[in-house]
């Protein structure tokens, strides 16, 4: 009957059952047969670390608000937040997918290696800071000193930007569709070309947001006067 | 870091348990803060021709009615309303200013918590969940409140130290985050008249804010030259006779979350300490803009 086991979801209340026990479960998924793999946690009223340092192909729905580090350093896990996350959603995320419906504070994303980060709301300060390889998709707006010191990956953000976007960015793809506040140091807006699009089309479909028209969108990233950028190591980025 | 809690009675209905719920938000920040701890409670007006301050005395023995006694023959009529945790409120009979500089002139070992009509301030050391109940905060009535619990960085832990700060007339601040030009901005306040109790940026704030006030600035004015005149961190909420307002620093590191339903304003620093409100989950919630002052008054909500 493996097919059932597959559809039950494993429903965890954190007001009645530790977050560290979640926690420890979740963790012992990694390298087992990753059975339960839906969960479902409920009663979270705004606790830090909620589904940290996941690592098997499992899916968590969060229902509620979240604070602090919420999917924290995910790997291959996809997470569910439907409500509000606190500073430090998906921070340093290797890979997976995290999906935030409400709005996220500041660092969303920040210092990302891989995976995709979808906020259908709106995120605050220092979204994505030295993401070095993340995907991260904003239908909202995204606060200051978003994208600071970023050095791979793409930043899509379908509203507006605040002060300072990608501050002495290096080699991360920045989409903003609306108003930006203000570039930071060595960030310039850049041409915006065919496979351009084909990246920022992709981003969003893999968002989920198929109603928003990409042609809207401009492109930003580094001038690359403020680091030693050498044309022989383009491949490293 | 330190955690800041404030909630705003919207609807007359949330009045009575005020306390309960200030409470358990600043429980909710223990961890934030386990130094001190501290609230500001509007409720019960003094009278007309009144003026109600909150007295503090280190000395568990303080004898309160010889202070009564001094303060009767000084002014008139005096009521002791309130006794908690060393914490004393009294309507004195007069002008709030003069009752003020008298018992700072006379009795200089007594601490003036708070002075004016409506304000009450208690604060002291130890763990906010411990303070909470010390002070028996749960049985408050009244139409807003804030609360401070204090992770000590700049200097000491002391019940001087502890927040609100008292700046002005039912006013009084409390404040996440670090000052690094509270020394000079102290030096230039003293020549302006202001006195000091501690080595605390956070009173430096409050005593430039109370500077301005005295000025004839608005408080909207007097925040706003926060952002020019202080340098550092700061999430401030400012508790007024009225309602409160919140004023992030531009870099706005120091979280700050407003939450909103038809029944009451909360501001938080983080979001576990708005979910113990009833309809939390459902409640409308956004950040503070860096830079940008916020208020909520009685007569705007």
């Amino acid at each position: 009957m493996a097919v059932e086991t597959t559809t039950e979801v494993e429903l965890v209340d954190l007001a009645a059952s530790p977050l560290r026990d979640l926690n420890r479960r979740l963790h012992e998924l990694a390298g087992s047969d990753s059975r339960p793999d839906r969960w479902r946690v409920v009663n979270t009223n705004g606790a830090h670390a909620v589904a940290c340092g996941l690592d098997a192909p499992i899916e968590v729905e969060v229902a509620g608000h979240v604070g602090y580090y919420c999917a924290g350093m995910n790997q291959r896990a996809t997470v569910r937040i439907s409500g509000n996350a606190g500073t430090g959603v998906a921070e340093n995320m290797m890979s997976g997918t995290v999906i935030v419906g409400g709005n996220v504070s500041q660092s969303a994303g920040a210092s990302g290696r891989g995976g995709l980060l979808v906020v259908h709301g709106d995120a605050g300060a220092r979204c994505g800071i030295s993401m070095k390889g993340v995907d991260i998709v904003v239908r909202g707006s995204i606060g200051h000193l978003s994208a600071f010191m970023a050095q791979r990956g793409t930043l899509v953000v379908c509203g507006d930007a605040g002060e300072a976007l990608g501050d002495s960015i290096y080699e991360t793809h920045i989409y903003v569709r609306g108003r930006v506040a203000g570039l930071g140091a060595d960030c310039v807006e850049k041409e915006f070309r065919a496979h351009h699009r084909a990246e920022l089309h992709s981003l969003l479909e893999r968002g989920g947001f198929d109603d928003v028209d990409p042609s809207g969108f401009r492109r930003y990233g580094s001038a690359r006067t403020l680091y030693n950028f050498k044309i022989d190591n383009a491949g490293a980025y | 870091m330190c955690g800041i809690v404030g909630l705003f009675c919207k609807s007359p209905r949330i009045e009575p348990r005020l306390g309960e719920y200030l409470s358990a938000m600043l429980v909710q920040m223990d961890d934030r803060g386990p130094d001190s701890a501290g609230v500001a409670v509007y409720r019960t007006p003094a009278p007309a021709g009144w003026s109600k301050l909150t007295l503090y005395s280190h000395d568990p023995c303080m004898a309160w009615d010889v202070l009564w006694g001094e303060l009767a023959e000084a002014f008139g009529g005096v009521e002791a309303l309130d006794g908690r945790a060393r914490h004393v409120v009294a309507l004195v009979e007069g002008e709030v200013q003069e009752i003020d500089t008298w018992i700072r002139r006379r009795r200089p070992d007594l601490r003036v918590m708070s002075a004016g009509s409506v304000i009450e301030i208690y604060k002291d050391v130890g763990r906010p969940r411990l303070f909470a109940e010390t002070v028996g905060l749960g049985d408050f009535r009244g139409s807003h409140g804030l609360g401070h619990t204090r992770m000590a960085t700049e200097s000491r832990v002391t019940t001087e130290g502890s927040h609100p700060f008292s700046t002005g007339q039912d006013v009084c601040l409390v404040h996440n985050g670090s000052l690094s030009n509270h020394n000079r901005l102290r030096a230039s306040l003293r020549r302006e008249g202001m006195v000091f109790q501690t080595e605390n940026d956070t009173e430096v704030a409050a005593a430039y804010l109370t500077w301005r006030l005295r000025e004839g600035a608005t408080l909207e004015q007097a925040l706003e030259g926060c952002l020019s005149d202080l340098d550092g961190f700061y999430t401030f909420l400012v508790g007024t006779a009225d309602g409160f307002a919140v004023l992030r620093d531009p870099i706005a590191c120091k979280p700050a979350v407003v939450a909103e339903t038809d029944d009451w304003v909360a501001m938080a620093s983080e979001y576990r300490a708005i979910a113990v409100l009833p309809g939390a989950a459902d409640a409308r919630i956004w950040e503070p803009e860096p830079s940008v002052v916020y208020t909520w008054e009685k007569a705007l909500v």
